[in-house]
């Protein structure tokens, strides 16, 4: 599954992306899995309630179902236009 | 529909004099365009975004606007990458057969665009760069809708 960071979650973990093995069910359950590796990704997910999450580039919840997706964005809330 | 998200600056009266032509079921066009405000000495603008995910859900905004109003056609574009105080970061259209669909149309687009097409602004200035945190008052605009 590949994994992908945006905006200042990017630049805390220090890289674009990660393709992660993972049997979590849910994307919470894959934030703890990426939270227990190291201090960089504790501090960019400290705070989920900053955070929001797409799966196959489809805005989602922290806990929806990971089954059959393909790809995790992680990134703050969006500031276009 | 024309949707497009690109780093090239634009000639957005070029754009809308293109996008108002050759319809002769529409009596109104109506344009935004946002420009990058020199803000607290502010020198550049990086606009960060999800390519994929990006043209994917400003289609969709595009879309529900088509479903909600009578609209002919509309027109998004979005830039990202290095801009300049002054520059034009992107422009919304609508064109309907009224006006009234026209300008709620256009207003609902910028109200999504704002918070729901993934884009990212990062200000740097004479204190460093930051990362522009969303508004409440933007998301709570789309309550409106």
């Amino acid at each position: 599954m590949d994994v992908l960071y945006f905006a200042w979650v990017r630049e805390r973990i220090g890289q674009p992306r990660d393709v992660v093995e993972t049997q979590a069910a849910t994307v919470a359950e894959l934030v703890e899995e990426l939270k227990a590796r190291e201090e960089r990704y504790e501090a960019a997910f400290a705070d989920l309630s900053a955070l929001r999450v797409a799966l196959d580039q489809e805005l989602a919840d922290f806990d929806a179902p990971l089954a059959g997706v393909r790809e995790v964005a992680f990134f703050p809330p969006m500031t276009g236009g | 529909m024309r949707i497009a998200v690109q780093s090239a600056a634009f000639d957005a009266g070029a754009e809308l004099n293109a996008f108002s032509e050759g319809h002769s079921d529409v009596g109104a066009v109506v344009s935004f365009s946002g420009l990058v405000r020199a803000d607290g000495g502010l020198s550049r603008l990086e606009i960060e975004h999800y390519p994929g995910m990006t043209e994917r859900a400003i289609t969709k905004i595009a879309e529900e606007a088509q479903g909600r109003w009578s609209l002919g056609d509309v027109l998004v574009i979005h830039r990202h990458g290095p801009l300049e105080p002054g520059e034009a970061i992107m422009m919304v259209a609508t064109a309907a057969p009224h006006r009234k669909d026209a300008f709620e149309a256009a207003e609902f687009l910028m109200d999504y665009l704002k918070s729901r097409a993934p884009f990212w602004k990062k200000e740097l200035g004479p204190d460093g760069s930051d990362w522009v945190a969303a508004k409440d008052e933007d998301e709570a605009a789309l309550t409106r809708w």
